[in-house]
């Protein structure tokens, strides 16, 4: 089923970005490659979006270089994001998945059921997407990104501003999705979550790479003052 | 048409020499909201989605056009179809023909300075998505338009109203001949000054009507596809 190249491992080396002064990104070098979800953590501001966004290659590096399966400048083919506050087109709930579905030529009808029903809207393809709840947008969003049955799939904070049981719903999805071979890397600020979902976790604090770590290593043995300072409930400022 | 009959008569009656007129009229009006919209929505779009040098100064340009005075755009075609004019020999000057071209000049510049407004704001809302989605130009274009289209149903009904209402363009380049260019705002024109107010006010009222009937039809279109797809 799956192409015969892959975006895997995605590599960033020395990866650095900034807007005029500012550096919003500070020689981050991490690898993602195949395996159990990467957790993005850091307070608000730190540099989560930006690294996503430049991992996905939505943004050009100021220096430093990514590259995608071992090739530089790939095109995002088996890539695929959920922005934190995912735009859905003015269309039915179906109509933005067969839209992806589309965009990648994957043939569509038993498709577009098949990714409703994984996130749990089964039966809500006629919705206008627009009109779904926070959460139901939600899913419909991460069933658009599957879509382009991606190697690798960035997801932005996708529970910030949900109640637990949509979190919860999220959170399944996501251990599905990982379970099926799809490497995905996810921000959050929710420490909890990295707990339940992360293979490893990676710590941002302005721009830059604290500590990166196997999930259990990072919570039981941090070896940062930063690592400690956050696991512990301090303010990082 | 005589000048006897109240207005209410000559429209109950259906004469047919006002039907002519009302005919004609939505023929050239529509015709042209149809020429300028196949050159507007695109030239729109594609001003909503590029950047080059001079973008701003264009924009600034197709907005003031919204404002072209309808007698100049009238003019204007009048110079390039009249017998000495570089189109004179196409011999369309006075006839139905000049006067789409008339108003498709008039209303070309309020459907592509109003499509990049709407084309320009949706963009900005589903840019990352479809950057991510790596859709290239042209599908970004067809994205934007279709998914816009009930906000463009409103703006081809503004062009459409420029059309219709406008007596300035159609008078200079049709000249207002009876049974072949005569238009309802032309011989709303004529009548009024030659004191036939009655026929004025019939076509007058038919005029209203007829603008009245077209964006109810369009409203309801929109209000029904916006229900279906949000
Ligand atoms: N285009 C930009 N220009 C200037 N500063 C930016 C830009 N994008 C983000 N930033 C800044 O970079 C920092 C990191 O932002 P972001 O990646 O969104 O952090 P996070 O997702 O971890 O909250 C913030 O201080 C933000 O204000
Ligand atoms: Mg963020």
């Amino acid at each position: 089923m799956r192409a015969p190249f892959s975006d895997l491992p995605l590599v960033l080396t020395e990866a650095t970005i900034a807007a005029g002064p500012v550096t919003i990104l500070d020689k981050v070098s991490l690898m993602f490659d195949a395996g159990p979800p990467t957790l993005l953590v850091g307070p608000n501001g730190s540099g989560k979006t930006t690294l996503l966004r430049a991992a996905m290659g939505l943004l050009p590096l100021t220096s430093g270089r990514i590259s995608w399966g071992g090739r530089d400048n790939a095109s995002p083919a088996r890539r695929a994001i959920v922005f934190q506050r995912p735009v859905m087109l003015r269309r039915s709930a179906a109509a933005n998945i067969g839209y992806a579905l589309a965009a990648t030529d994957t043939p569509h009808a038993q498709r577009i059921d098949e990714l409703l029903a994984l996130v749990g809207l089964a039966g809500m393809g006629n919705r206008p997407a627009r009109r779904l709840s926070g959460g139901e947008q939600q899913r419909l969003a991460l069933a658009r990104a599957l879509a382009r049955d991606p190697a690798i799939l960035f997801l932005d904070e996708p529970t910030a501003s949900l109640d637990p049981a949509s979190t919860k719903a999220i959170e399944d999805i996501v251990r599905d999705v990982a379970a099926r071979g799809v490497k995905v890397v996810m921000s959050t600020h929710d420490l909890g979550q990295a707990r339940r979902l992360g293979g490893d976790v990676a710590l941002l604090h302005r721009g830059r790479l604290i500590e990166h770590a196997p999930a259990e290593e990072f919570f039981a043995q941090p070896r940062t003052k930063e690592a400690r300072d956050f696991i512990a409930g301090e303010l990082l400022v | 048409m005589t000048g006897e009959m109240s207005a209410l008569q000559l429209v109950l009656t259906g004469d047919p020499a006002l039907y002519a007129v009302v005919r004609l009229s939505l023929l050239v009006s529509l015709s042209a909201v149809l020429c300028a919209a196949l050159i507007g929505i695109p030239l729109g779009a594609l001003l909503a989605l590029t950047r080059f040098p001079g973008r701003e100064g264009v924009i600034v340009v197709l907005n003031a056009l919204m404002g072209l005075p309808p007698v100049v755009a009238g003019l204007a075609i009048y110079l390039l179809l009249s017998r000495s004019g570089p189109l004179g020999t196409l011999g369309l000057l006075f006839t139905p023909g000049a006067m789409v071209i008339a108003q498709t000049l008039l209303v070309t510049p309020i459907i592509a300075a109003l499509t990049r407004q709407t084309v320009e704001d949706l963009w900005l809302e589903y840019r990352d998505e479809l950057a991510a989605l790596g859709v290239g130009p042209l599908g970004r274009v067809a994205t934007l338009v279709w998914d816009a289209r009930f906000s463009l149903v409103t703006v081809l009904l503004a062009g459409f109203g420029r059309a219709a209402a406008e007596v300035g363009a159609i008078i200079v380049v049709g000249g207002n001949i009876e049974g072949f260019t005569r238009t309802m705002t032309t011989a709303i024109a004529l009548e009024t000054s030659k004191g036939d107010l009655p026929l004025a006010i019939g076509l007058g009222l038919v005029l209203i009507a007829i603008v009245v009937v077209i964006n109810a039809l369009a409203w309801g279109a929109r209000r029904a596809g916006e229900r279906y797809v949000g």
